[in-house]
């Protein structure tokens, strides 16, 4: 059996008297949508954030495509094709939305000690940049200013630059937060697409998509995973129904 | 031996001196998040107005607790009337804001006190030497300057970790809202606490004013010695403050008494002579390029943004 | 065609036409003292303009620039004592030197964030200004008189006034095109990226650290540049040109002539050095009057001169 895409082992993380993130185990097999669920403050951004490289450890290793990434940097990660949104919108608000995808495809583009043409015009990155802005539906909006876009747009922008990066796996930070209901459905039906062609790791509060979508899911509770294991079976699991799911209206 | 025993306790009295003002300025960066430049205005205001009122009064100690008052309170309407309206915003406005002040005050005194400077006499009682220990003689002036600025230390390390008001100084640099919740006076506490460090600033400023000088742009080049001992120290540690403060002021005072006789050990006497002031002035700047490699923000980081 | 005349660049126009106009107004009316203040002001922008591009768009708030600017000037200055006056030795070594340090400098302080950031740069900045005043051979505090200007073998005679003028203008301009190339490349993109949100830029892929250092280096030499062109124009240098405060000027120049724009900084270096010589007219004192307008524009106007003429465009554009 193929080694799983991205292996987390024990992996910890202290803030002071805080355990953000205790001992976390968890493997995501190539082609997997993976849900972490769970309670505010459970140590879900902690999480993605130690994965990204934001936060360094203090214990516990991470593998991706069977390389060991836990010293790395954050931008090298994303060269290896990690990809990550943000769950408190991070863009270029002073660029437009096509500059924001454009400078996500650079990065991926070739070195960037380049002086003199204009990056505006340069057709290797204008090009994937529309592409990815269609995919996720804001095309039209491609040459706002970011500040001027609706919050659902932001997050739409997020999804459209994590992509831009041709990535091997998305880690998204709650991408539906703050969306309404037709928004949701949307991005749902996005994720559903790319979910195919990509692994993603997907952090969400909205159950209906969680279930909709994941092929397994991981519960996280105080920074620990108390479990772990197909939607049926979290669904049936009364520890998890107890810390969590009990204050959550699922679709039986 | 007598000779590197003085030397000591200039670098002592230069480090107590240095803390003074850096204490000042940490403390108003710690809590208020606030750069400022003009920190240096206030050193010179402070020397300024203590050779006036000693002039006036005819008395050094009576003209010096009329000057700290004085800084206390022009430190106290700045704060109302400037630094409010900087809270909040980006560093650089902090800074080029201050750097306005800095104009401003440079202008103000050299129109009220014309651009010669002025001069503060020692008073004769402190004018004499003291066998600090058997064969050895110090200004007594210089270690007056020792014991007040360590009595000072003292107090605010009292102030800071034993009073309810040290306590909300505390509490306000990690959380501000909360302070502010608690339905306590923030405004009152941000003005207070200016004040401090204006009074702190001035302190220093008319200490020196005997042994030192009393004239436009002191503060300026102070200024960057403060800063230094402050981004060694850690920015918000008034601890931190003190400690890389007489840090900084052993090495500065022991470094351009010694430095020629140490390159001369290496080097030809000539070379010495040529590189040794420009290179002693280099060693503070070495010891911060030093101390941020290895802790980028500083001994004390505490609360430092 | 209302769209094409804005204000913003009628008023950049005007800039341009007057500058390069300027000596003619001289061999017209005589002025001589004109010619030699705009030459300063130009220079200064120069300065300026490199300033712009790492704090203005890069984001990075150094406030040691005036030490490139010092040690550009020194290199000319000392090369010059030691008998080499050639400006094509010269000017290279003002440009190597001045990036150096700034690779150093850059090296160093670019690992620290915020206020660090600012009194890392300060700092060392004065530190070059006391290792310079210590050099006794070099004049040390009194500074170094320059005898004779840098020699092209003929090509620019430096001494003859109109010739230096238009020298340093089209320097100035060439600058200001470079500027324009790179802040609009692959590379300026980056930087001005890094200044927008330096997480995210490194979370998609960008390693920021080399790219600002390079943009650090560039702004350095550039400054290097302006400095031998000061040690020509005033045949002298001393440390006192590197003094933190100096450094301070520039900001203004930049803040005031709205950082982040093209020709902000030569709005900001025009505005203020005609400021200094109208106000200074009219009393001894008027850094009282410098000193709160500098506050007020933080405080009300921060956008400087071209923000303010942007506004215009805009509100013109509406009506």
């Amino acid at each position: 059996m193929a080694e799983a895409l991205l292996q987390i082992g024990g992996l910890s993380k202290r803030f002071g008297g805080i355990i953000a993130s205790d001992a976390i185990t968890l493997e995501v097999p190539r082609g997997e949508l993976h849900a972490i669920i769970g309670p505010n403050g459970a140590g879900k951004t902690t999480l993605i954030a130690q994965l990204s490289g934001q936060l360094t450890s203090d214990a516990g290793r991470v593998r991706f495509a069977g390389e060991d990434i836990t010293e790395l940097p954050m931008y090298q990660r994303s060269i290896l094709g990690l990809a990550r949104s943000f769950q408190i919108t991070s863009l270029f608000l002073e660029f437009t939305a096509l500059d924001n995808v454009a400078l996500a495809v650079q990065s991926h583009a070739g070195h960037s000690f380049r002086f003199w043409r204009n990056a505006r015009y340069e057709r290797e990155l204008i090009e994937p940049a529309r592409a990815a802005l269609r995919r996720v539906g804001l095309e039209a909006r491609a040459d706002w200013c970011a500040s001027a876009l609706s919050h659902g747009e932001h997050r739409q922008l997020e999804l459209a630059m994590a992509l831009a990066s041709s990535p091997r796996m998305l880690l998204l930070d709650e991408p539906m937060a703050g969306m309404g209901p037709e928004e949701s459905a949307r991005m749902v039906k996005l994720l559903r697409e790319l979910k195919g062609e990509l692994t993603i790791l997907l952090i969400e509060h909205d159950m209906e998509a969680v279930f909709a979508l994941a092929d397994r899911i991981t519960v996280l509770v105080y920074g620990r995973v108390i479990a772990s294991g197909r939607p049926e079976e979290i669904r049936a699991n009364q520890q998890v129904r107890d810390a969590y799911l009990g204050e959550q209206e699922v679709a039986a | 031996m007598t000779l590197f025993f003085e030397q000591c306790l200039n670098g002592l009295q230069f480090g107590l001196l240095l803390f003074l003002l850096a204490a000042g300025l940490t403390l108003v960066f710690g809590i208020m998040d606030l750069v400022n430049l003009a920190h240096g205005s206030l050193y010179m205001i402070g020397a300024y107005f203590a050779a006036t009122f000693a002039a006036f009064t005819g008395s050094f100690l009576l003209g010096a607790a009329l000057a700290l008052a004085a800084t206390l309170l022009v430190g106290m309407v700045l704060e109302v009337i400037v630094m409010r309206r900087l809270y909040g915003r980006d560093h650089l406005d902090h800074v080029l804001g201050t750097f306005g002040l800095i104009l401003f005050f440079d202008e103000l005194v050299r129109l009220i006190w014309g651009p010669a400077g002025l001069s503060l006499p020692l008073p004769s009682w402190l004018n004499s030497a003291v066998q600090v220990v058997p064969g050895v003689y110090y200004s007594a002036y210089k270690l007056s300057i020792i014991i007040v600025a360590l009595a000072v230390a003292a107090f605010l390390y009292l102030l800071v970790m034993r009073t309810r008001i040290g306590m909300l100084i505390r509490a306000g640099a990690s959380n501000r809202e909360m302070v502010g919740a608690l339905g306590i006076n923030i405004k009152l506490l941000f003005t207070l606490v200016f004040g401090l460090g204006a009074a702190l600033a001035g302190l220093a400023g008319l200490m020196q004013a005997p042994i030192l000088t009393v004239q436009i742009g002191m503060g300026e080049s102070i200024l960057i010695l403060a800063f230094v001992v402050t981004v060694i120290g850690g920015i918000g540690s008034i601890r931190g403050a003190f400690v890389a403060a007489i840090m900084v002021g052993f090495i500065d005072t022991l470094g351009r008494a010694y430095f020629t006789d140490i390159l001369r050990l290496m080097f030809s006497k000539e070379t010495a002579a040529t590189a040794a002031p420009a290179l002693s002035s280099m060693l503070i700047y070495l010891l911060m390029a030093l101390v941020l490699i290895v802790r980028p923000t500083g001994l004390f980081p505490g609360n430092a943004k | 065609m209302k769209g094409v005349l804005t204000p913003r660049r009628v008023v950049t126009a005007a800039f341009v036409i007057g500058l390069a106009l300027l000596p003619l107004y001289v061999s017209l009316t005589g002025d001589r003292f004109a010619l030699t203040l705009f030459t300063r002001i130009i220079i200064l922008a120069l300065a300026a303009v490199s300033l712009n591009l790492i704090l203005g768009y890069g984001g990075m708030m150094s406030f040691g620039h005036a030490a490139y600017l010092g040690i550009g000037g020194y290199a000319v200055g000392i090369l010059a004592h030691e008998g080499i006056g050639s400006g094509f030795i010269q000017w290279p070594v003002a440009l190597a030197t001045s990036g150096l340090f700034a690779l150093v400098i850059g090296a160093l302080s670019l690992r620290t964030r915020g206020v660090y950031f600012i009194m890392i740069t300060l700092a060392f900045a004065q530190m070059a200004y006391y290792i310079v005043a210590g050099l006794a051979r070099y004049g040390g505090d009194d500074g170094l008189t320059i005898y004779k200007r840098s020699e092209f073998a003929g090509l620019i005679n430096l001494s003859n006034k109109t010739q230096f003028y238009y020298l340093c203008l089209a320097l100035l301009f060439a600058m200001l095109y470079l500027v324009w190339r790179i802040v609009n490349s692959r590379f300026g993109m980056v930087i001005q990226g890094a200044r927008l949100n330096d997480t995210r830029m490194r979370a998609i892929g960008f390693p920021t650290y080399r790219y600002k250092l390079t943009c650090f280096v560039i702004a350095g030499m550039m400054g290097g540049l302006a400095g031998a062109l000061i040690a020509n124009h005033t045949d002298f240098v001393s440390p006192a040109m590197m003094f933190w405060t100096r450094s301070g000027d520039l900001i203004v120049m930049v803040v005031l002539g709205g950082m982040g724009s093209l020709f902000g900084p030569v709005f900001g270096a025009v505005a203020l050095l005609v400021l200094e010589e109208v106000l200074s007219g009219v009393t001894e004192y008027w850094q009282i009057i410098l000193g709160p307008l500098l506050l007020l524009v933080v405080l009300f106007a921060r956008g400087g001169i071209d923000g303010l003429l942007r506004s215009l465009d805009a509100r013109l554009g509406r009506g």
